[in-house]
């Protein structure tokens, strides 16, 4: 394997001041299948999208083929032969199949007139390489995901890649799409490609791989190849890392069951056949925090939105609210019942950004502000004034539109938004993503007042130190399923990754697969 | 210091309504420049310019409320018509009293907005589609209620004389302060006073200003969406009913075919003003500041005996420009 297709030394990468990608190096041979390993926000997807032309100022340089490239968009990264397959697919779903696969470089007369027929031909004998039974004339959309992705597999040998990139491929797939996938894979390879593949799949990693590189916090941890490093390695360089920050949990005053879901199921919205929260059971007490692990896709988020009733009325499962029945129809319904879920984009879920501080603060308890519809400013202005004071919101007016904000900032108006509703039960979905670190510690005591004060808290952070020290008790969740369950003194990093790559550690009333 | 006053002014400059009140002032100064003999410097004309706009500045007012939720409403103009229709079948040939017949008309304009927010609302339609059906089908309503005839203000004695059927038609066209301003302006400022307690003072405004800024975040917050946006069209769709009206008395007759592309004027006007057409940013202040632009605009180019050609492709111009000019903060 001494023809290596790529090469990328020292790369480095900030956003707005943090450093995201330290000295990373990575490279890649032809006829391999290279393993791009790490937790969320380790910096896998930086380090694509440098590679895919999407992100042009980093620092570092790039071979491709021997020669020192830098790419100054995606098309420029296309035309050096790399295709980056990303988990939302890119083609256009209302064209033809043929004209997905020749966009950008249609197949024409000098006089720009259209040869569908050669296209359909080229795209017909690239259908049948790959094995698969498509019609070129007919709309992607009429296709299911896993034929779509081949289909993108397609144009990017069309386009004479020889750099394929895969974020999580498998991850809308079945059993038997996954495999055809593998086997399409194997092809590539024989054909001298290489490829680079993201996967949070610990059985599918050794399935098919032949070297592992992972990368953690920005930084190149190692590489090796899959026969030299063994699961418990891997998870090892993935978590390896000490828990040294201050995390201020004090003893719980843990009350009656405050929450108690039992069988919860959020179908699928696009229809596929794999639920997006599939029977989950649990129970919170008050005062209690409940922490969720789990990587991308695992169903966490969906679990807080499903409960919340952000995908109105779920059918699947029940739910009980300090033992109460309570089928949660709409969001506006949750809130009456005492919920708040602050999701985990605060820009286009979280905040109204062309509203000022105080009006996003009062807005998920407005008739409170407004008795008879009539609004009192003056009452709101205070409560403002008050939750500024609590939450050390730093701006320079509350009348300032939160989109002039730092992140932090940001999410303290979010979080006091929903403390302004006096919830009992608080769902938090990443409550300190793209916050400073100062902000951070302040989120963490003003979580430790709140279950003080007989709130009962659900938690998602894909920051594992955060997720170990904040939590009472932890579930961990992988492909919609709950595979773990323990007590704040039974877990560990490795327990709760291993968990989340999808090893079922014999959780109670836990089915198997 | 120094720096901290240029500072301020920057600022001051960013604001909408600073940007707004600077593109009238331009206006009124050509105005001043162009002023036709000194014809300009006449109370009259600006009162006249008053008269004139009133009833696209009505149209405006809902337009504005809609625009703020992130929404368009083509239909104005149509209802507009069909309330003229409405009113004048109502209080002329069916000789109800003006006070029932406008308050029926009132009611009938709010359920046509309110049917095209419902629309909007409960089956997720896009807003220029629904409305635009309603724009058609409004019209045709219209013209089936009048049998596509104007319906007019007088009746035909024995001896062939023309006698006036409803006075109040006359009485809704005049002057007050002796003479000084018309009766559809006061309407008009009626109007944005009450657009500006709904979106500043009362809860649906927060609403409306929430969705508009960004929906999925205001639904997760507890805002009843569908039934703001309801209120919205149909507060839109009251207003026009209060346009038909008026329009009805300044024609003194129930045209069926009135109102037709005021939905554009009344769009040019909140744009102008610097209501954000993507929604959530703009207020009611900006749409008076725009509706006095149009109406100076017109009014400069009339007493200046610019041709109608000349008048509309100025205009488009000018819509432009008005528009670069509150876009250039970034």
């Amino acid at each position: 394997m001494a023809d290596r297709l790529l090469r990328m030394k020292g790369i480095g990468k900030s956003f707005a001041g943090t450093r995201v990608l330290e000295g990373v190096d990575f490279d890649l041979h032809a006829g391999e299948v290279h393993i791009l390993a790490g937790e969320n926000g380790a910096g896998k997807s930086t380090l694509i999208k440098i590679l895919a032309g999407v992100h042009a100022d980093y620092e570092g340089t790039m071979e491709v083929g021997g020669q020192v490239c830098r790419f100054r968009s995606p098309r420029d990264a296309a035309t050096h032969g790399i295709s980056v397959i990303y988990q939302e697919l890119s083609l256009i779903p209302s064209m033809r199949v043929s004209d997905n696969i020749f966009l950008g470089r249609e197949r024409s007369t000098h006089a720009g007139w259209m040869r569908h027929g050669s296209q359909a031909k080229a795209c017909a004998a690239l259908m049948a390489r790959l094995g698969l039974d498509v019609n070129p004339s007919r709309n992607v959309e009429d296709y299911p995901i896993s034929v779509q992705q081949t289909i993108e597999i397609a144009k990017a040998l069309a386009f004479d890649a020889r750099i394929i990139v895969m974020d999580e491929p498998t991850s809308a797939l079945t059993k038997p799409e996954a495999e055809r996938l593998f086997a399409i894979i194997a092809e590539l390879k024989a054909n001298g490609c290489g490829i680079i593949y993201i996967s949070h799949k610990m059985e599918e990693i050794y399935r098919i791989a032949d070297r592992i590189t992972v990368l953690r916090d920005g930084t190149h941890v190692g590489t090796a190849t899959a026969a030299d490093l063994p699961r418990a390695a891997l998870i090892h360089w993935m978590v390896g890392r000490d828990i040294d920050e201050q995390f201020p949990r004090h003893a719980p005053h843990l009350g009656g069951v405050r929450l108690q879901v039992e069988d919860f199921t959020v179908p699928d919205p696009h229809g596929r056949p794999y639920p997006l929260v599939d029977r989950v059971s649990l129970r919170v007490r008050a005062g209690e925090i409940l922490g969720i692990g789990g990587l991308e896709g695992s169903g966490a988020s969906a679990l807080l939105n499903g409960l919340f009733g952000a995908y109105g009325r779920i059918l699947g499962g029940r739910v009980a609210l300090d033992d109460f029945p309570c089928a949660v129809r709409s969001p506006q319904h949750a809130l009456r019942h005492g919920m708040a879920l602050l999701t985990n984009d605060r820009k286009t879920s979280g905040l109204v950004l062309s509203m000022g501080i105080a009006e996003n603060i009062t807005l998920a308890s407005v008739p409170k502000y407004s008795p008879g519809g009539w609004f009192n400013h003056g009452r709101e202005m205070e409560t403002a004034r008050r939750h500024e004071r609590a939450f050390g919101i730093r701006a320079a007016s509350l009348t300032q539109t939160v989109e002039t904000l730092s992140g932090g900032n940001q999410q303290k108006v979010v979080l006091a938004k929903w403390l302004e509703t006096a919830p009992r039960v608080l769902l938090l979905d990443e409550p300190t993503r793209g916050v400073d670190v100062g902000a951070k510690q302040e989120i963490y005591a003003l979580m430790d007042r709140w279950t003080a004060e007989g709130i009962a808290i659900l938690l998602i952070t894909s920051e594992m130190p955060e997720l170990l020290a904040l939590s009472d008790r932890i579930i961990v969740m992988h492909r919609g399923r709950i595979t773990a369950e323990m007590s704040r003194e039974e877990a560990t990093q490795e327990k709760v990754l291993e968990a989340a790559m999808g090893q079922r550690s014999g959780v109670e009333g836990v089915a198997g697969p | 210091m120094i720096n901290r006053k240029t500072h301020t002014i920057r600022a001051l400059l960013a604001l909408p309504f600073t940007r707004a009140l600077m593109a009238l002032l331009i206006i009124v100064s050509l105005g001043m420049v162009f002023n036709a003999d000194g014809a300009f410097f006449d109370w009259g004309t600006h009162r006249d310019m008053l008269r004139q706009v009133s009833v696209y500045g009505i149209l405006a007012c809902g337009m504005t409320l809609v625009i703020i939720t992130g929404g368009i409403d083509l239909a104005v103009g149509s209802v507009l018509g069909l309330m003229a229709v409405t009113f004048s079948i109502l209080s002329i040939r069916l000789g109800v009293p003006p006070a029932a017949a406008i308050l029926l008309t009132l009611l009938l304009g709010a359920l046509c907005g309110a049917v095209s927010g419902a629309l909007v609302a409960r089956f997720r339609m896009q807003p220029f589609i629904v409305t635009l059906a309603m724009m058609v089908f409004a019209r045709g309503l219209a013209k089936f209620l009048s049998e596509g005839k104007k319906i007019p203000n007088y009746v035909v004695g024995p001896d062939g004389s023309y006698t006036e059927a409803v006075p109040f038609f006359r009485h809704l066209d005049t002057r007050i302060l002796g003479g000084n301003l018309a009766v559809v302006t006061v309407i008009f400022f009626l109007c944005v006073f009450l657009s500006w307690l709904v979106l500043a003072r009362l809860r649906p405004g927060r609403y409306i200003y929430a969705i508009g800024g960004n929906e999925e975040a205001a639904r997760l917050s507890g805002v009843p969406v569908g039934w703001v946006k309801v209120l919205a069209y149909g507060m839109s769709g009251f207003f026009a009913a209060v346009a038909g009206i008026c329009q009805a008395a300044q024609e003194t007759q129930g045209d069926p075919e009135a109102g037709a592309t005021y939905e554009l004027t009344a769009i040019a006007i909140v744009v102008i003003g610097g209501t954000n057409l993507m929604g959530g940013r703009g207020s009611i202040l900006l749409t008076l500041l725009g509706t006095l632009t149009i109406g100076y605009l017109e009014k400069i180019l009339s007493i200046n005996a610019v041709s109608e050609a000349g008048r509309l492709m100025l205009t488009g111009g000018i819509i432009i420009a008005a528009v670069l000019l509150q876009r250039s903060r970034k």
